[in-house]
């Protein structure tokens, strides 16, 4: 099962390391050593944008989108009057594929014709506000569009979770006068301790994973790269540079995997020991 | 054993899950999945008759286009007894996997463009020659034999359409505004400013697909420094950090507060459209703008070239009109029919028959019957055959890894940002992207 997991990657690795355009056999490749990883952190236009993009994306993740799925869960776990509304209001989005979600964010983004424009009255020459096209301010409002989606898939994990805990526990610290806040920090997120290791993973790869949205708006281009978005456009297309995508997934897995890798192994080592 | 008494909770019969039923479930699946497989196998499949069957790959994936080929296949079909299969895929997809799917199966003829796009394929000896054909072909233009020709001088692909690259602009618009048709450059830049007084933009611009913009420079680039000069720069025979080039982008960096702002999240279909409303005054793009139009709107449109910039090149009056053809796999199943298909998409006939099923578009073929022709491409072929030369398309005159998204669409994405950045620093790195590749 490993080599089912691994020999993609290492294949991926290996490739990173010739020069090849996809057509032809083994033959046609030419050995380029690291001259594809050199390329791409000198000369490509993009680069060093992709990975900021992919540290913004992460940062909106990590730091807006998942604290407010938490936030959610919480408060639909007290079972209000209409909390069964509010949890599927929060649940659509999941549901749809990021491709989908791409595509409908990008109509209300439309210059003209959008229905941000049009609700703020910018519409004309000048006034508008070009959330697409402008490089400063694109990712963030893609990145708004994938958090939207984000946030319902912390909640929903985040929910089950709470659910499943025993509500003795935060019935003795409520009787031993915790305020809510100081319940949930002490009490019910030592106690979802597994379920917060989930929370941390699938945002770190929620954000590495981050291309559907971007690749949907404009294919990844003019302040929308990702590292993801450059390894499918040296991928997809007529003239594929298979050897130059590859350095750029392989810098993806590196990035990828170490700090997952280095995380799973504290927290999961930290549950094993002495509690 | 029974749970007696001891059942905390009262349960139905149910049936017990072991794992000896699961894999029992699991073998009788499998089974009547094979005995399925079976019976199809046996079952005489479709035999294709060796000689009168051959399929047509195609990115003609939109109504329109799609119905008005279907019309020209069935006509051959029904002349030559020929069964066609066309497969159909949207033109993203198409392009995208070009590559695999020429090394795989490929249909025996497929949809295709001219210039370097083809050429880059026949020089990997994905595609066949087809310079026998071409011997039969009367009626090709100097440019469609250019855009099918391969670098060893070997005909690879059959022209089929065109459309130029040109300004449209609504004529009842402008009849009511009292615009005249700019001529040169100065005449154009009164015209823009005219247009802003009068509460217009001059220029509807999008390029968040990052191809449209290569039309400006292109147009820019041929008016100023010539159609010769242009081709060797795209094929690297010249360098971006020539002086002529940073002219070039001078004359556009003047142009752009003429253009509407933001055209890197606007797609070109937004930009036809403004023009369409009256928002923009003009649009620079290709005839494929009038898709965007209803019939009536169609039939109000005005097209001209780009006027002339007042250089030596201004009597070239050279333009984009790219070529779309179709070009003839490898090893066809049947290439005696497939180079029939070729030769009847060739013929005047059968283009005309698309073009007037497919009203933004015009055919190759010279001597094609126009009597029926709407007046948009009536004027798409006046527009052409005053034009002295005839450039493909940035995209298609050059290096597909060069045109591409992570290539040229992304330098003149920076370049539309930061018109104000220094050109030289600019060019600089383009020509340094040229060079990197391969």
């Amino acid at each position: 099962m490993g080599g089912f997991i691994w020999l993609p990657a290492v294949a991926s690795i290996l490739l990173s390391l010739v020069a090849w355009d996809g057509i032809g056999g083994i033959q046609q490749m030419r050995f380029v050593g690291l001259g594809n990883y050199a390329d791409l952190l000198t000369i490509h236009p993009t680069f060093w944008r992709a990975i900021a993009n992919g540290l913004i994306w992460l940062a909106g993740l990590g730091l807006v989108a998942t604290p407010l799925g938490v936030l959610f869960a919480v408060l639909l776990d007290r079972r209000m009057r209409g909390s069964a509304f509010y949890e599927s209001a929060l649940y659509l989005p999941v549901v749809l594929s990021l491709a989908l979600v791409g595509f409908i964010w990008q109509l209300q983004y439309a210059p003209e014709q959008g229905f941000l424009n049009q609700l703020l009255g910018r519409t004309t020459q000048g006034q508008l506000i070009d959330w697409l096209g402008d490089r400063e301010i694109n990712i963030w409002a893609a990145l708004v569009a994938g958090g939207w989606r984000h946030v319902g898939y912390i909640t929903l994990l985040y929910l089950a979770g709470l659910r499943s805990a025993d509500p003795t526990l935060r019935e003795a610290a409520a009787m031993d006068g915790a305020t809510e806040w100081q319940a949930f920090r002490w009490v019910t997120l030592p106690v979802l301790r597994p379920v917060n290791v989930v929370i941390v993973v699938v945002t770190a790869i929620e954000a590495l994973r981050a291309f559907d949205i971007p690749w949907v708006i404009n294919r990844g281009q003019n302040g929308l790269e990702l590292l993801s978005t450059i390894v499918a456009n040296g991928l997809l297309g007529e003239a594929t540079r298979v050897g130059y995508a590859s350095a750029a997934a392989t810098i993806l897995l590196l990035l990828s995997v170490v700090p997952i890798a280095l995380y799973l192994r504290r927290a999961l080592r930290g549950d094993s020991g002495a509690a | 054993m029974t749970g007696g008494a001891a059942d905390p909770v009262p349960r139905r019969e149910a049936v017990r899950i072991t794992r000896r039923r699961v894999l029992r479930g699991a073998a009788g699946l499998a089974g009547l999945v094979a005995i399925g497989g079976l019976l199809r196998a046996c079952s005489p499949a479709a035999s294709p008759n060796a000689t009168s069957r051959l399929t047509l790959g195609s990115n003609y994936a939109d109504d329109v286009p799609r119905r008005a080929l279907q019309q020209v296949i069935d006509e051959f079909s029904a002349r030559t007894g020929t069964e066609v299969v066309v497969n159909t895929v949207a033109p993203g997809p198409f392009q995208e996997r070009i590559g695999a799917y020429l090394q795989g199966t490929p249909d025996d003829v497929f949809s295709w463009y001219g210039g370097n796009r083809m050429r880059f394929f026949a020089e990997r000896g994905l595609v066949a020659d087809i310079s026998d054909v071409w011997a039969d072909l009367p009626n090709q233009s100097d440019a469609a034999r250019r855009a099918a020709m391969g670098n060893d001088g070997r005909q690879y692909l059959v022209p089929f359409i065109t459309y130029p690259w040109v300004i449209v602009h609504r004529r009842s618009a402008w009849r009511a505004a009292g615009y005249a048709r700019p001529e040169t450059l100065a005449e154009l830049l009164e015209l823009c400013r005219r247009m802003e007084a009068d509460g217009r933009v001059p220029f509807a611009f999008g390029s968040r697909e990052g191809w449209p913009a290569m039309g400006t420079f292109d147009i820019i680039n041929l008016r100023l420094n010539g159609h010769d000069f242009h081709l060797a720069l795209l094929e690297g025979r010249e360098r971006w950090t020539d002086a002529r080039v940073r002219a070039a982008f001078e004359q556009w960096r003047a142009l752009l507060p003429f253009h509407q702002q933001g055209a890197l999240g606007r797609t070109w279909q937004e930009a036809a459209r403004s023009m369409l409303t009256g928002e923009a005054g003009m649009v620079f793009l290709g005839t494929f703008a009038a898709e965007q139009a209803t019939a009536e709107e169609r039939e109000d449109l005005e097209i001209f070239p780009f006027p002339r910039l007042g250089t030596e090149f201004d009597a070239e009056m050279a333009i984009d009109a790219p070529i779309n053809g179709f070009m003839l796999s490898r090893a066809p199943a049947n290439p005696a029919a497939a180079r029939e298909l070729l030769r009847h998409l060739a013929t005047p006939a059968a283009q005309s028959s698309y073009v007037m099923a497919n009203p933004s578009r015009i055919p190759t073929a010279t001597g094609a019957d126009t009597s029926a022709f709407s007046n948009l491409q009536r004027q798409m072929i006046e527009v052409i055959a005053g034009a002295g030369r005839l450039a493909q398309f940035f995209d298609r005159d050059t290096r597909p890894d060069f045109a591409g998204a992570d290539g040229m669409q992304a330098m003149l994405g920076d370049f539309l940002q930061h018109p104000e950045q220094d050109l030289d620093a600019f060019l600089a790195r383009v020509q340094q992207l040229w060079d990197s590749l391969d």
